[in-house]
């Protein structure tokens, strides 16, 4: 058995309940339920728990973010949002999958089924696939990756080849405008995403999520502000959430690439989206708001401090949501391209810099940085995040040429507007 | 700077979060109507109707129907005819009021109610059964005399059929006693004073 699976808490406690000290399991503390030479058993229900847990955590995750986002989304328009089932309306959301489950599951006849009917499988994988590494508490994690961070970009990125799949086998054209822009949209923002996420890597030294949130004896927000912009923006595009929502622009291409989709896969589609607002604000609140470490009782209340910081990400996501206006796809291009790369480009600098001169990185043994340094760092990066993002925005602003005036006497001469 | 635009739209929103919500919940609570409203279910008073039909020919669409029957008295001796139909097809009235202008008598008024959703359209009509039976709460629309009272359909109680009229309930008593009338309502083309009375007419 592998060290990372004792120290899960929940997969320690099933498999001594179950297992006991059979085998070659010493640290637990006596026997267990079944006779010796089940530990197999108890090692595949202890795993089965945890998977059960997991999968149904994120499920209905989904459905609470779906209703308090529709409540928050109605209150930031001055209305009330769904009140009538339930107290403030909360079982909404199952009355929204019981609609979806009894629908008809519609495949169209030019349909490549098989690829139309692994969407949403994928998807949902995708991000369950990346839940696995996610920290919620101390030593509740399914796995202690030392390269989770990494791992966290590469599975969500298969979300992108679904989105495309999605696309290419509804046989619908819409579903393939959508489908086409997802795809540049997100190729676009993956860069920059990656990118934003070195200085914390650097900082701490290991890829592992876990020893991220050990070495934020400062939250990397401060430290690391410009990463956590770009981080957050460039997250923002990947879930497709509104100011990026070109590849389900309802006023534009219907509902983009999951047009063709119905019944229970549209549900499995949106669950994973919403999902995945909270799997990314997770991720936000691990890597820049220190997770489970909280002011008081880290240990104890480790999963109230990650809740409340993934709730506070989570109201973030929301209010950006009820604000921003759609972008087209060339000011979406423009964003990443122009702003959010050379931005995570200078944080990764700069933090390179530092790092070096903080002396992590000297002699073979890596150290961690001191508290102090740390806020060195924030003081320093701080200033540095605000000149970037006033030097960059200027330098990425669209130049658009108003159209030459037909009476030259009457308005002026061509000239150019400035458009923010 | 560069994102202060961001800034400001994100206030804004948050404004709007902080303030408390415009939606009203229909079935529970309700928008206050305004006494003139013209709505469905006419407060009709038998006792001031003389069946003259009026209404029944000023409608634009032609949905009020009237039949009558001579009544014991003759109109002479102060009887009136039975008025025996008087149906009202709200399902194609389009709540003009003008039904209300014509009566002469006061007889009729616009209700204040909006809820009469029905299955059939037949349950749309209003009888003269329904119109004998409903709460009488007149809009005041048309009638300004009930606004003088302070009179509210929305809030008030039932009005009774002498306190709706033009004149107060005194006038017809005196009048139908034969008294002379020392006193009355100025109206256009009255000659109580003299000039004044030229310049209105």
């Amino acid at each position: 058995m592998t060290p990372f699976l004792q120290e899960n808490v929940v997969f320690r406690e099933v498999y001594c309940f179950l297992g006991g000290n059979e085998g070659n399991a010493s640290w637990c503390g006596g026997d267990g339920l079944l006779p010796g030479g089940f530990e197999w058993a108890a090692y595949f229900a202890a795993g089965f728990v945890i998977m059960f847990i997991l999968v149904n955590a994120a499920l209905l995750g989904a459905a609470v973010f779906v209703w308090s986002e529709r409540r928050l989304l109605a209150r930031f328009q001055a209305r009330r949002g769904p009140n009538r089932w339930g107290p403030w309306g909360i079982f909404q959301p199952i009355a929204d999958l019981l609609k979806l489950i009894i629908k008809e599951d519609i495949v169209p006849n030019a349909a490549d089924r098989l690829a139309f009917t692994l969407v949403p499988i994928i998807m949902l994988m995708a991000l369950l696939l990346s839940l696995a590494v996610m920290p919620f508490a101390r030593n509740t994690y399914l796995v202690n990756l030392n390269v989770g961070i990494l791992y966290i970009i590469a599975v969500s990125s298969m979300s992108t080849i679904a989105i495309f799949m999605a696309g290419w086998s509804s046989a619908n054209k819409y579903a393939m405008f959508g489908a086409m822009r997802g795809v540049a949209m997100l190729i676009s923002y993956e860069i920059p995403l990656v990118l934003s996420l070195v200085g914390v890597v650097l900082i701490v030294g290991s890829m592992s999520l876990v020893s991220v949130v050990e070495a934020q004896t400062v939250p990397f927000l401060l430290v690391q502000p410009l990463g956590a912009l770009v981080f957050m923006l460039g997250i923002s595009a990947e879930l497709n959430r509104t100011p990026f929502d070109i590849l389900e622009a309802e006023s534009e291409i219907i509902a983009g690439y999951h047009t063709e989709y119905s019944g229970i896969k549209f549900a499995l589609i949106q669950a994973a989206e919403m999902a995945g607002v909270l799997a990314a604000s997770g991720f936000l609140a691990t890597i820049f708001m220190g997770g489970w470490s909280g002011p008081f009782w880290s240990g104890q209340l480790g999963a109230f401090w990650f809740l409340v910081k993934l709730a506070g990400f989570v109201m973030l996501f929301i209010w950006i949501r009820a604000t921003f206006p759609r972008l087209r796809i060339d000011q979406i291009m423009a964003f990443a391209w122009k702003f959010l790369l050379p931005l995570a480009l200078i944080n990764f600098l700069v933090t390179a810099v530092q790092v070096y001169f903080f002396g992590f990185y000297q002699g073979d043994v890596p150290g961690e940085l001191t508290r102090n340094e740390l806020w060195i760092m924030a003081a320093i990066n701080i200033p540095v995040a605000l000149i970037a993002i006033g030097i960059f925005g200027r330098f990425s602003r669209e130049k658009v040429r108003v159209p030459e005036p037909v009476f030259q006497n009457i308005a002026p001469s061509p000239r150019t507007m400035e458009v923010d | 700077m560069y994102g202060f635009g961001l800034a400001k739209g994100l206030m804004v929103t948050l404004k709007n979060f902080i303030r408390p919500p415009f939606t009203i919940q229909y079935p529970e609570e309700r928008i206050p109507q305004h006494p003139r409203f013209r709505g469905e279910e006419f407060a009709w008073y038998e006792e001031r109707c003389t069946g003259c039909a009026s209404c029944a020919k000023y409608c634009p669409l032609g949905i009020i129907k009237i039949v009558t029957s001579e009544g014991g008295r003759s109109p002479q001796e102060g009887g009136h005819y039975d008025i025996d139909v008087f149906d009202i097809d709200i399902g194609r009235c389009m709540f003009c009021g003008l039904c209300v202008e014509a009566c002469p008598y006061d007889a009729l008024f616009m209700g204040s109610g909006f809820e009469r959703g029905r299955y059939e359209r037949q349950d749309l009509v209003i009888t003269v059964d329904e119109l004998r039976e409903a709460v009488k709460k007149p809009s005041t629309w048309f009638r300004p005399q009930l606004e003088d009272s302070g009179y509210d359909p929305h809030k008030d109680s039932a009005l009774d059929w002498r306190a709706v009229g033009r004149e107060k309930w005194e006038w017809h008593q005196r009048e139908k006693a034969g008294a002379r009338i020392k006193f009355r309502p100025a109206r256009v083309g009255d000659k109580t004073q003299e000039g004044d009375g030229e310049a209105r007419s």
